[in-house]
């Protein structure tokens, strides 16, 4: 691919990549009448709810349904044992990720559950209150067993093996080495270390996960609706585990009310609702209340992570060395498996700099916590956060600024292509321009100036930077190789209806991203359309090409190619009827605004819809042998580089409140690169609603667990999200450096604000308390944290 | 969750109420604006039999001033309760407090009366009833009975109100000319449960204070008073050195269990800094004032 | 099980239904009404996706019970959609795209109508001070700060431009 579609050489009617069109998924949603899956309702429909282990590790040793099953209303109660009889286990590990293991996972388990929280019976029942009503009355009872809860001593001789037949806790580990570390450190003018915990957390979709399967036991057909970011990859989940034919399983996702990744996994609950649904022959619907979602949506981000970096008398990094640990829970979340976050982070330590010298090490353990997995930026908040918390520390050490320091080692615009030492390979990015141009948002001058005269005052303010890169548009490299049914291909099926009206149907899908809305923009300007003549078909599989669906960042970059693509060739076989109809030569016509058009004049020869009206009714008047193919299918999928990486650099300017350990977010800056833009609008509240969400890590939220492994968050006045008080308005900022692997140049920019806020923020309470010699290095930064840093509060525990 | 399922009754006067009670026994519960209780019930915590709506008693709404006493009934929102004149003009406290609890939609629900009875130990209204030394007024089968506040809180969701009684009415003096009243909490979002608060009520002038409650909340298992703490600023003037004096003494008055947000230690060390803002504030709004009566 | 006959007026229509004790408001609008633009997210008064109005106040919606609402007034965003009460707040929501997944976007919308409402120009503080009890995870926020901010400063406009001569 070469050309590169520049907005600005296509200003015309209907240019609008580049252009910020409202979405048009939007006025439905404004008046409530989207439709998520709680919202459908079907003849027959029954609820499903489930009892969830109350230990962290436990035998179950029996389980007597007798009372529950006498609640009126309530209809069945399954075990383990009862759904194992139509569902399959699973085992989620991919062969690429050398030595990995995990166990097989059954919808139920069947001789022990391994978390708090974890789905041990199923009741079905009339409603779901009396669905509870049953789980209420059903007696489990469960031998407990020692958990393993720390991840630190998760490997340590004596401690409890989760799964004995795999001979340890060890779920994967790998070492991405390049250079010669050693010679480096022993060779650095100074080196610095520090340890880094990034937390655990999970992503509080505002919808929980809901499905409803429906199972025709005459056609032997399921429908399964599904809050789903990847309804090809659950429509084969289905069918695999349930033993059908994939042809016989439909999963459809209308409106999904937010997902992060939480909604791109398998669920044991989900499947198990599936299973019931064949076993009973009727509709089942699961709908998790946001208690049960604490302890059984994926959690993320468990890493601890010593870090060492070495610097040169110049000022340069000469090398980098990371040890990450990370736990897991129990099992490896199928398909995409949770060793697939540590792996992130040993490829993306140190990304932005350029240097030699890297060795990073993951070790990836079992627990008796909620599994965890990939999560909105997967990897990245915490690759990110050691990276730039070393290179702030070397700055310090070296007395150099903060800014003066990322100039001298961030990679050069102009040295690309190239590899990282971490051996990813970056077709091109623009760390200079992008901190030159944050530098023009943010007048740093002032700001230092401002916090001089505050900490006068004894205000302690800081200012944080955080440079990062982010893998989008991953190719089969990321899950194909390691034999995961997961794909990187997407496709797009473009149709010009009788009206002359446009249907596009895209295997990529919408979770509130503005999927459709780009997709929309992006058929218009192919076709030759208004966007109001074109209509999106998204998150149905028997209506959509295969595809991946939408996560790490492919359904602009991936999905919008294809779309691009096929919009293209709708557009040129369009223009063969129309040349056959006028007589022209195809080169001579161009299809503006819903009309056939002399290219060169611009006048009108004819609408659309009369060539549509000719076609598709009275194609007697066409010559015989005319193609009148008014529905163009493409797909695309990326092939020279593993992954398109985005680059980008944040700043943070915060209060610390030194008494009370509360910090106040004044202001955040964003700038970043994700290729072409196709709408900024959805970019940049991309970006902003991507910042809150790391804010709320960094602040905020924590899955706490007792020393024993029980989850001590059940709600959200327990688990703090980011609310609207506390956060701060946020300036973004664009560079444009357009992947060369697309005619559209799209990379993706759903990930980058989550990426880089926390790095960002932790930097500027480390800067704002820096006269006072406080550090703080573990997420959430909570007042008490920061009040220890500050020697205010003893240490617990 | 979905709650637990009971029977729902409706009270339509005082006497419904308590017949009702009495009706439906022990595992009955009042359900007032039900902030609190519903979204218990939803944990399914707790099973009651029967809930008795006293939300649409006429008797138990209104805010009254009469000879120095403003009375607010138990079913009054804290909405209402945040836009009466009463209530700003002789309990300022009050005021200042309602915009802290929660949010604008729950205010609209939520009663004083329910938030007194649950008896949350991080709630702002519990602390400044003991700080203003309010009554509150119980009636059950036998009559009416006057608990004081500090006597009303008995723990963690438990008071002194016997289980066949209704909290009624609340009473609280007036403000007096040289009263300063003021709230000072620490929350990690706007509208959460605090970490630590308190409530105070100091009278007096330049030269001396004269009367002083400082009642801690989200530090202790109830309001927790810092009787020490105000007796060292009775009979002095309020200067920095007493606030520091006094921050450090009521640490002294204070046993606070860790939570989420962390150890007895920080709490202890936030009880010290709520305190000492509260009497800052105090010196500040007090020093205003003097200006405005000079003026 | 007990169940209460209820007569409520929802979105200026009477209804009556007979309805368990312990059906939730948002539930009886969903399951008895099928009116399915008010969310159920959290069920504990902590997330805002449910608010609506109940005799003209903004409440949550999971914190009151349906058998308590007999001779209640009700509304909900369909109500309030079709009435036109505030097309231009979802208007300025649409243009700035302060709606991503819209799962909280009806909560969103009743809580900043309420705002509105009662302060007819509210400063940016004040916004978030006011919807700081209800979640969205997509946006950030800024962009609903933003929406709501350009819908008070032009009915501010337009009913300073309707005074004029």
């Amino acid at each position: 691919m070469s050309a590169i579609i520049d907005p600005a050489a296509l200003d015309r009617p209907n240019s609008y990549i580049g252009k910020s069109v409202p979405r048009p998924n939007l006025p439905k949603l404004v008046e409530g009448r989207g439709q998520y899956v709680d919202d459908v309702v079907l003849p027959r429909m029954v609820h499903v709810a489930f009892v969830r282990c109350p230990h962290a590790h436990a035998l179950i040793k029996r389980i007597d349904a007798k009372d529950a099953l006498a609640v009126p209303g309530v209809l069945r109660v399954f075990t383990g044992q009862d759904l194992a009889v139509v569902c399959d286990p699973w085992v989620a590990v991919l062969v690429h990720l050398a030595g990995m293991k995990s166990a097989p996972q059954y919808p139920l388990p069947l001789v022990r559950a391994t978390w708090h929280g974890e789905a041990v019976v199923a009741v079905v029942a009339d409603t779901r209150a009396l669905a509870e009503d049953g789980v209420s009355r059903v007696l489990v009872d469960y031998d407990p067993l020692p958990a393993v809860a720390d991840m630190e001593t998760a490997l340590a001789p004596g401690t409890p093996l989760i799964h004995p037949e795999l001979g340890d806790n060890l779920c994967f580990q790998r070492i991405n080495e390049s250079g010669d570390v050693a010679a480096a450190f022993k060779a650095a003018h100074k080196i610095v270390e520090a340890t880094f915990h990034t937390g655990r957390h999970t992503g509080v979709t505002l919808e929980p996960r809901s499905i409803l399967a429906d199972y025709n036991k005459g056609s032997g057909k399921l429908v399964v609706h599904h809050s789903t970011q990847a309804p090809h990859m659950m429509q084969g989940v289905f069918a695999k585990q349930l033993r059908m034919a994939e042809g016989d399983v439909r999963v459809i996702c209308v409106d999904v009310g937010g997902s992060f990744g939480i909604k791109v996994h398998v669920y044991p609950d989900e499947v198990a609702t599936v299973a019931i649904a064949k076993l009973m022959g009727r509709p089942v619907k699961f709908i998790a209340d946001r208690l049960e979602s604490f302890g059984s949506d994926i959690h993320a981000r468990d890493h601890r992570i010593h870090g060492k970096m070495a610097v040169d008398a110049e000022g340069r990094i000469t090398a980098i060395d990371i040890d990450d640990l990370t736990g897991i829970g129990p099992y490896s979340v199928y398909p995409r498996t949770s060793a697939i976050e540590g792996n992130q982070v040993i490829n993306l330590v140190g990304g932005p700099y350029d240097f030699a010298n890297y060795r990073a090490k993951t070790t990836v353990v079992l627990q008796n916590k909620t599994p965890t997995c990939q999560y909105r930026a997967v990897g990245h908040p915490i690759a990110v956060t050691v990276t730039e918390g070393l290179v702030d520390l070397a700055a310090e050490a070296l007395g150099m600024d903060p800014i003066t320091f990322r100039l001298k080692n961030l990679m050069r615009d102009d040295s690309y292509p190239r590899t990282s030492p971490a051996g990813m390979k970056f077709e091109g990015l623009s760390h200079i321009k992008s901190l030159g141009r944050l530098m023009d948002m943010i007048d740093y001058p002032a700001l230092r100036a401002e916090q001089d005269a505050a900490r006068a005052k004894g205000i302690y303010r800081g200012i944080g930077f955080a440079a990062f890169i982010e893998l989008t548009n991953p190719s089969p490299f990321m899950y194909g190789i390691g034999g995961a049914r997961i794909s990187a291909q997407d496709g797009c099926s473009v149709r010009i209806d009788p009206d002359g009206s446009v249907v596009a149907a895209t295997g990529v899908t919408e979770q509130g991203q503005g999927t459709e809305g780009i997709i929309r923009q992006i058929v218009a300007e192919a076709v030759g359309v208004a966007v109001g003549a074109v209509r999106v078909i998204t998150g149905d599989t028997q209506n959509t090409p295969y595809g991946g669906g939408t996560w790490a960042c492919r359904g602009a970059g991936i999905g919008g190619e294809a779309a691009l693509q096929a919009g293209l060739a709708t557009r040129a076989a369009a223009l063969e009827v129309a040349s056959a109809m006028l007589q022209a030569h195809a080169d001579t016509l161009d299809i503006v605004d819903g009309n056939i058009v002399d290219r060169a004049t611009a006048i009108i020869r004819m609408p659309l819809s009369e060539l549509t009206r000719i076609v598709y009714f009275r194609g007697d008047t066409l010559p015989p042998g005319l193609p009148r193919e008014l529905m163009q299918t493409r797909h695309f999928i990326t092939k020279e580089y593993p992954f398109a990486f985005t680059n980008g650099i944040q700043a943070c300017w915060l209060e610390v409140d030194v008494e009370t350990g509360l910090i106040k977010l004044l202001k955040h800056w964003v700038v970043e690169d994700c290729g072409r833009i196709i709408n900024p609008l959805l970019v940049d509240e991309q970006v902003r609603g991507g910042v809150v969400q790391g804010i709320g890590g960094a602040l905020y939220e924590h899955c706490a667990y007792s020393p024993e492994g029980q989850l001590l968050v059940g709600s959200m006045a327990d688990y703090l999200v980011p609310m609207a008080a506390e956060m701060p308005d946020i300036e973004v900022g664009h560079i444009e450096t357009p992947t060369r692997e697309s005619l559209l140049g799209a990379k993706g920019a759903g990930e980058a604000g989550t990426a880089g806020a926390p790095a960002a923020i932790m930097n500027a309470i480390n800067d704002a308390l820096r006269p006072l010699d406080a550090q703080v290095l573990a997420q959430p930064f909570s007042p008490e944290r920061i009040l220890q840093a500050l020697g205010k509060v003893p240490m617990r525990g | 969750m979905k709650a637990p399922d009971f029977i729902y009754c409706r009270a339509e006067s005082l006497a419904d109420a308590l017949r009702l009670k009495a009706e439906h026994g022990d595992q009955a519960r009042w359900l007032a604006g039900g902030q609190s209780l519903l979204a218990a019930l939803a944990f399914r915590l707790s099973e009651p039999t029967a809930l008795i709506d006293i939300s649409r008693i006429d008797a138990l709404r209104g805010i009254t001033f009469d000879a120095g006493v403003v009375r607010i009934g138990a079913g009054t929102t804290h909405t209402a309760l945040g836009v009466s004149d009463i209530i700003r003009r002789h309990v300022p406290l009050l005021a200042e407090a309602v915009p802290l609890i929660a949010h604008a939609a729950i205010r609209n629900r939520g009663t004083i009366g329910g938030s007194l009875a649950f008896a949350d130990p991080a709630a702002e209204l519990p602390a400044c009833c003991v700080a203003l030394e309010a009554t509150l007024i119980a009636v059950g089968p036998k009559g009416e009975r006057r608990i004081a506040a500090n006597a009303f809180f008995e723990g963690v969701y438990a008071t002194a109100l016997r289980d066949d009684e209704l909290l009624t009415w609340i009473e609280i003096v007036a403000a007096q000319a040289d009263e300063q009243q003021t709230l000072v909490e620490l929350t990690r979002r706007s509208g959460d449960y605090a970490m630590a608060g308190v409530a105070a009520v100091l009278r007096g002038d330049a030269a001396e204070i004269t009367h002083a409650r400082l009642v801690f909340f989200a530090l202790g298992d109830r309001p927790v008073a810092a009787a020490k703490a105000a007796a060292l600023l009775v009979g002095k003037p309020l200067d920095e050195a007493q606030v520091a004096l006094a921050a450090t003494a009521s640490a002294q008055e204070i046993d606070p269990a860790g939570d989420l947000n962390g150890g007895p230690e920080m709490k202890t060390h936030l009880a010290q800094v709520v305190l000492s803002r509260a009497l800052r504030q105090i010196m500040t709004q007090a020093k205003a004032k003097a200006e405005r009566t000079a003026a | 099980m007990t169940t209460h006959s209820i007569t409520v007026t929802v979105n200026g229509e009477s209804v009556r239904r007979a309805v368990q004790a312990r059906l939730h408001l948002i539930d009886f609008l969903r399951g008895d009404l099928g009116l399915m633009g008010s969310h159920v997210a959290c069920e504990h008064g902590v997330c805002g996706a449910c608010t609506v109005r109940v005799d003209g106040a903004i409440v949550r919606g999971c914190l009151v019970l349906a058998a308590s609402l007999d001779g209640a007034s009700v509304e909900t965003i369909e109500g309030v959609s079709d009435r036109g009460e505030i097309r231009d707040l979802q208007d300025a929501f649409i243009a700035r795209n302060a709606a991503q997944c819209g799962f909280c976007t009806p909560g969103m919308l009743m809580c900043a109508a309420d705002l509105l409402g009662s302060n007819a120009q509210p400063t940016r503080a004040e916004i978030r001070e006011h919807i700081s009890g209800n979640y969205c995870r997509c946006t950030g926020y800024q962009a609903i700060v933003d929406a709501i901010e350009t819908t008070a400063l032009k009915r501010v406009s337009s009913d300073a431009g309707g005074a004029k001569p």
